[in-house]
């Protein structure tokens, strides 16, 4: 006779273990490490809320400290590895292998810890492929989660950092695991529910606020000549002419540049309501003027950032709010709608390779992949219609017109030179040595050449759309890769050919001066701009106050 | 200071009338590109001063490039480097001939 309940029974076990720990949900912060120990065992698979953002920071630390012959040998199924706590688990062996999606600040440290043989890496995934395997292969015995404030009973407010919470608890309140919340306060009442309080066991409040990470504030006073002109000629070779009106955008510069194009040159080239009106998208402090300018109709967002809760509250015509009039973040639904409701993605990377295949993984550093493997790649489940998805489809296919399809607008926006003047072109990606080191199935690739549709650089527009063979599309990315080794032995003759047929367009093409590419271009040239933009709403974070 | 000298003859004689014109600063990542209209013809003269060596190969592609895209016949160019990324180069020289091209 089988016994089907064994993990109920499991779970059982764990809570009579954590219940001298509690009383009720709550259990004092002083005792979060007995805690762990007791309802987390060696070899569980244990996701410490580590999104993007918000951090579990308090679990995290109290967990880097557990006792080494209780709990060892942990799996990490976290989107984010951020915190120095994180790594630490791994040096003191209280985890040993990890699956995850994003590094930012740890990619260095994961890259030597791989090398030391303290982690055992999995995978590197894009988030809701993560999200995915949380419900299929990665199932969490234990979630240690974060919220901003918890009621008796455990119903969790996250605020408008709800990012990865719903999806982690999802997976393992539902599958018989332990959740454990970390919270700023305990209240009577919570604002909303954004966490139903049967699906939480444990709820401790954290000596202090959870940690956020502002990375999605770009100060205009940094964007460069360059940025600009490449922005521009985006918005003129891409954006008008595809009609592109619901996207994604990355993080960088570039990007940030044509958010404060918008108002200016994109006014003037009359794209207002016809291009970039529906965004799955940080808040982005520099689409503020264009959001005020009346640019934008709807925003969805896979979290907050640091500084715009108070403006986003008053503008609950172009964000998702709550009940309690909050922004209501949720990385899982706005990947989603990154993948199939959007029609462009536009981000930039650290290295592309001839065929267009980009990774920003090197030997040195594993920042992970976040959300644009997702963002940038062509939806094959897609069904539904829109001009510029199907004019996109039209340009890329020699199919008979009434079985073509569309594809989505996947643009690589880099310059041809990075970081301490390294070629961002390069003839092999630095990730291919890295999975050779590492003896890895599967070479670290952020976004396939063949999802790849235009790439962008202060050298004009590649459109590999319009490409029909590896050798045209090689000497397309030659033709805009700039003075980079990659550019320098380009053939000639066949970039001007190329350049005939319009598949390269350079500044000139578009009708750019250069003259314009100009900082007086930008609707907003600092982050104090970008304050009075919002009529005092956006209170950025110190370090960006620099007036 | 490193110092580059380049002649090469233009496509055509620069647009405009204007005698001379400056653009950019010198500071960290930038350039002050200076052009006078004193050459004859289709002749060109580019004069770089980098604080950075080693990257005369780059320069040179840099220049024969601009040279033949923008067309800078009759000037004679003065380049004040601050260390500046080929691409600002680029977007600098082409600023420059523009602002030639304005008449008087």
């Amino acid at each position: 006779m089988s016994d089907w309940q064994t993990q109920k029974q499991e779970r059982q076990t764990r809570l009579e273990a954590g219940g001298r720990f509690a009383q009720g949900k709550l259990v004092a912060s002083t005792d979060t490490r007995a805690l762990l120990e007791a309802v987390i065992r060696p070899d569980d698979r244990v996701c410490l809320e580590g999104d993007n953002q918000k951090q579990a920071d308090h679990l995290a630390e109290a967990l880097a400290q557990a006792d080494t012959a209780r709990l060892h040998g942990l799996h990490i199924v976290q989107s984010g590895v951020v915190l120095p706590a994180h790594l630490d688990l791994f040096a003191r062996g209280i985890a040993s292998r990890l699956d995850f999606s994003y590094s930012g600040p740890q990619s260095g440290a994961i890259a030597r810890a791989l090398y030391s043989g303290k982690i055992q890496l999995g995978a590197i995934h894009t988030y809701i492929e993560l999200f995915a395997r949380y419900f299929m292969d990665l199932t969490p015995h234990v979630a240690l989660i974060a919220a901003v404030s918890a009621d008796r009973d455990g119903n969790l407010y996250t605020g408008p950092n709800t990012e990865d919470t719903p999806t982690i608890v999802e997976a393992t309140a539902f599958k018989s695991g332990i959740v454990v919340a970390q919270v700023n306060e305990i209240v009577d009442r919570v604002p909303r529910v954004d966490i139903p309080g049967d699906r939480v066991d444990y709820v401790i409040q954290a000596p202090r606020p959870f940690f956020v990470e502002p990375l999605f504030t770009r100060d205009p006073a940094q964007v460069t000549d360059t940025q600009i002109l490449m922005g521009m000629m985006a918005l003129r070779g891409i954006y008008a002419p595809y009609g592109v009106r619901r996207l994604n955008h990355g993080i960088g510069f570039g990007t940030a540049a044509i958010e404060l194009l918008l108002p200016t040159y994109g006014e003037s080239l009359g794209l207002k309501g016809k291009v970039a009106t529906h965004w799955a998208l940080n808040p982005h402090p520099t689409l503020i003027p264009a959001i005020e300018s009346g640019w934008v109709q709807q925003i969805h967002c896979f979290g907050s950032e640091v500084g715009m809760d108070g403006y986003m509250r008053a503008r609950p015509d172009i964000f998702f709010t709550g009940a309690d009039g909050s922004l209501r973040s949720n990385r899982a639904f706005c990947q989603l709608a990154g993948l199939y409701a959007c029609d462009m993605f536009i981000g930039s990377t650290l290295q592309i390779d001839l065929q267009g295949n980009s990774s920003t993984v090197t030997p040195e550093r594993i920042p992970g992949f976040g959300g644009a493997p997702n963002m940038g790649a062509d939806a094959h489940g897609r069904r539904h219609p829109s001009d510029s998805w199907l004019k996109a489809g039209r340009e890329g296919s020699d199919t008979p017109p009434a079985m073509t399809r569309g594809r989505k607008l996947v643009v690589q926006l880099l310059e041809t030179f990075g970081d301490k003047n390294a070629p961002t072109f390069v003839e092999e990606l630095a990730s291919v040595r890295f999975a050779e080191k590492m003896k890895l199935d599967l070479v670290p690739v952020m976004i396939y050449g063949d999802d790849v549709t235009h790439v962008v650089t202060e050298e004009g527009i590649a459109n590999l759309l319009l490409c029909r063979t590896p050798e045209e599309r090689e000497q397309a990315i030659r033709g805009v890769a700039g003075f980079t080794d990659v550019g320098r032995a380009r053939d000639r003759k066949q970039v001007e050919a190329l350049r005939q047929r319009g598949v390269v367009q350079r500044a000139e093409d578009l009708g750019i001066n250069p003259l314009d590419a100009n900082r007086h271009l930008l609707a907003a040239r600092s982050v104090r701009d970008l304050v009075g933009w919002s009529g005092g709403l956006y209170r950025p974070p110190g370090k960006f106050r620099n007036w | 200071m490193e110092t580059l000298q380049i002649h090469q003859d233009a496509p055509r004689r620069a647009g405009g009338e204007k005698p001379s014109a400056i653009t950019g600063v010198v500071a960290s990542g930038n350039l002050e590109v200076l052009l006078e209209r004193v050459l004859p013809g289709a002749r060109c003269e580019v004069n770089v001063r980098t604080p950075i060596g080693g990257f005369d190969a780059v320069w040179r592609a840099v220049v024969a490039d601009f040279i033949e895209r923008q067309s800078p016949g009759g000037l004679r160019i003065s380049v004040n480097d601050g260390g500046a990324r080929p691409d600002t180069v680029s977007l600098r020289l082409a600023q420059g001939v523009r602002l030639m091209e304005a008449t008087e």
